[in-house]
């Protein structure tokens, strides 16, 4: 009997770690496949299938298949959590999100509970796009990765660049009701006032997140402001439809956005008839200089149909292997260890850093505009014609703000 | 500010428009059935997912007219063979069918189309700016969605008031059993005017979709301010329902359009308040709270005249 019991003994953890080494890497992909956002969701889901494949063909992460669970979140934070859950149900100890800070938020507060409180189960969240500066900041966690710029860092590149152009004379701000959209025009107040105390805010305007579909009235309101330039920090459909409406009523400003590549943007855009007057900053653009970056835009664009809206995505899904293999191990506790002040090649070229302070990335930085493309330029955008060029790069170190987070670790 | 207010003018009297395509069908449906269809906007949805496939297979014109004709078939086939077996079972199945119907039809939609919007463009005859006012250009298609819900007012109007159809309509809605008595078949009646309804909404859509977004979300984004339209107008009432839309249009559109907040008005709060509720509610604007107008006024209007505007009974 004994004997029995010590075979069972050696016996027992040799067969849980033989199927260990069959168990799939599950990535809980929790975004909006439906109703308003979810032409940017689709978008992300095919981006980060196309990467898990591309990983799986290199023999996955450690030997071990990547999986994405699509989840359906409907951009609303109860609901994700919910969808949360069911990837953790379904056996997925990572999670990816990106639209909507409020589903974000929402996210990293369950993660954060959800570890505290199963302790060996622990999920780690992946923040592709949620960007308010909040999360890496005061309500930041040790779950939670980000590999997106901060919206703060990206406003202080904006403004920046705004600062030299003497024509600005008159700025609109038209921003999404929630915590991003109330964040960007804070701060463009703000970062505008200390380095263009000249310039005027002529209007300040918060709309509700996802549910306009005419923005007719909303462009008669800028063009009554007479505003010579407007800074939004819209997506998705939100961008898309400010845009067409701009375009039938034929306001002619300067465009400073956030996210004006997402679906529908580029088409929008080039009905407006501004070439090259729609600045977007972002960590890659299709014609950027590096030729590792567009060399993958021109296979993702031959396999996925669409262009890639998210560089980051694939610095994402990268930067995870990386830390895996950096810890041995795809054991989230290890992985989030490993991941702390990796350093890692981007995929537009340069360096960046994944800062232990508070799980944001940091990373070269661009401002490009949309327009006629000269030689160069390769990659045109929803069969337009026209397509992005760099007007300014932001190194690294440049973009380094500093945090207010306390980190609370395992 | 002329140029704001002439143009959120048209942007009113449009949306208005459209919304009365929608709940004139929706309001002589319930006043002759006694049924709120919660389904009427999901026909609105399947008119625009219906115009923008016959747009691509055989053009816009047809569409414009064969969409909103396949959507009143559809109407009509859901009151002969889903509504009328109900209806002994009362009003409660007649609403839980009408809005089972409502889910059913999205996400066959979303099932057919996809979940993201779909690329339903403005036909290229109407794709120019009709005039510029002010240097604002008004697009042609506007003017063209204008001009067909016009349309559409005055021949319902002529059919209803003036002609036998709209007589013997008139009177199946107070006394069916009567008009029954006197040998015109009132379920028939009830049929051709359920598919009218529907065919309205759809056609709301087909002109809508190419102006708005077509995705399968349309429907929940527009079915709620409908119901606030009907109960506003009066249930039953056409011209309160007519009013009812140009009024919620212009309130929607001209509250987007000022500024105004408490802060505003009556000054900035004392700092010594500091960040509090009362000082999140003292600074919205109207423009804020655009969206949620046209509900407050549902609830006033509730309140204060239950039977709706131009309403004869109490809903």
């Amino acid at each position: 009997m004994l004997k029995l019991t010590r075979v069972i003994a050696v016996a027992l953890p040799m067969l849980s770690g033989a199927a260990y080494a069959q168990e799939t890497v599950k990535i809980g992909y929790i975004d909006p496949l439906s109703g308003g956002g979810a032409s940017v969701g689709e978008g992300g889901l095919k981006t980060f299938q196309y990467l898990a494949d591309e990983l799986n063909a290199k023999g996955g992460i450690l030997g071990h298949k990547v999986e994405i669970i699509p989840l359906d979140n409907k951009t609303n934070p109860q609901e994700s959590l919910i969808q949360a859950q069911k990837a953790i149900d379904a056996g997925a100890h990572y999670i990816t999100q990106g639209n909507g800070s409020s589903v974000g938020a929402a996210l990293e507060d369950f993660v954060t509970k959800h570890n505290t409180r199963n302790p060996g189960k622990e999920v780690l969240y992946f923040n592709y796009a949620a960007v308010d500066p909040s999360m890496t900041n005061e309500k930041c966690s040790f779950w939670h990765f980000r590999w997106d710029a901060n919206s703060d860092i990206k406003m202080e590149a904006l403004t920046n660049y705004m600062k030299g152009n003497a024509a600005i004379k008159k700025v609109y701000l038209i921003n999404q009701d929630y915590s991003f959209g109330q964040s960007v025009r804070t701060q463009a107040r703000k970062m505008l006032g200390e380095k263009r105390p000249d310039v005027q805010i002529v209007g300040d305007e918060l709309h509700p997140l996802l549910k306009i579909t005419d923005f007719s009235p909303y462009i008669a309101k800028i063009k009554a402001s007479g505003a010579d330039s407007v800074v939004t920090g819209n997506w998705g459909q939100d961008f898309a439809l400010l845009l067409k409406a701009a375009a039938d009523a034929g306001l002619k400003v300067n465009w400073y956005t956030y996210y004006a590549g997402g679906a529908g943007g580029p088409t929008a855009i080039k009905q407006t008839g501004l070439d090259h007057q729609v600045f977007q900053i972002s960590e890659g653009i299709p014609n950027s200089d590096n030729p590792a970056a567009m060399e993958f835009e021109k296979a993702f664009r031959a396999k996925v149909g669409l262009s890639l809206w998210y560089p980051r995505a694939v610095n994402e899904m990268r930067m995870f292997k990386a830390a895996a293999e950096k810890a041995n191990s795809i054991d989230p506790v290890k992985v989030a260890a490993a991941l702390e002040d990796l350093k890692f090649d981007v995929l537009d070229g340069g360096s960046g850093v994944m800062r232990k302070d508070d799980h944001q990335f940091f990373q070269p930085i661009y401002i490009s505009s949309f327009g006629a493309r000269s030689e160069k330029e390769p990659f045109d955008e929803e069969n337009t014609g026209w397509g992005w060029r760099m007007v300014a790069k932001i190194d690294t170190p440049q973009t380094m703000l500093p945090t207010t987070c306390k980190m609370t670790r395992p | 500010m002329l140029e704001l207010i002439v143009i959120s003018t048209l942007n009113g009297v449009l949306f208005g428009m459209l919304l009365f395509l929608l709940s004139s069908g929706l309001t002589v449906i319930f006043s002759m059935m006694g049924v709120l269809n919660f389904a009427h906007a999901s026909f609105y949805m399947l008119g625009a997912f219906f115009g923008y496939q016959l747009t691509k297979w055989i053009g816009f014109w047809p569409a414009l007219v064969l969409a909103p004709l396949l959507v009143g078939a559809v109407g009509m086939a859901v009151e002969r063979y889903g509504l009328r077996n109900t209806h002994k079972h009362g009003h409660v199945a007649e609403l839980l069918l009408t809005f089972g119907l409502a889910f059913a039809i999205e996400e066959i939609v979303s099932m057919i189309w996809g979940k993201s919007p779909v690329d339903y463009r403005v036909p290229a005859a109407l794709d120019f700016p009709a005039f510029t006012i002010f240097s604002t250009n008004y697009p042609a298609y506007k003017i063209f969605m204008l001009a067909i819900s016009v349309l559409i007012f005055i021949a319902l109007l002529i059919v209803l008031k003036r002609t036998r159809v709209g007589l013997i309509v008139e009177a199946a809605l107070t006394h069916p059993h009567m008009v029954g008595h006197l040998g015109h078949n009132v379920g028939q009646v009830f049929m051709l005017v359920f598919g009218v309804g529907s065919a309205l909404a759809g056609l709301a859509g087909v002109i809508a979709g190419p102006a708005l977004v077509t995705q399968s979300d349309m429907a929940a984004l527009l079915g709620p301010i409908l119901f606030v339209v009907i109960v506003f107008g009066g249930l039953g009432s056409l011209p309160g329902a007519f009013i009812a839309s140009l009024f919620i249009g212009l309130v929607q559109t001209f509250a987007v359009a000022l500024n105004g907040s408490l802060a505003s008005t009556f000054g900035p709060l004392d700092p010594s308040i500091g960040p509090s509720v009362l000082s999140d509610i003292w600074n919205v604007t109207i423009a804020q709270i655009a969206p949620v107008l046209p509900y407050v006024l549902l609830v006033v209007i509730l309140i204060v005249r239950p039977m709706g505007l131009l309403g004869t009974r109490e809903t």
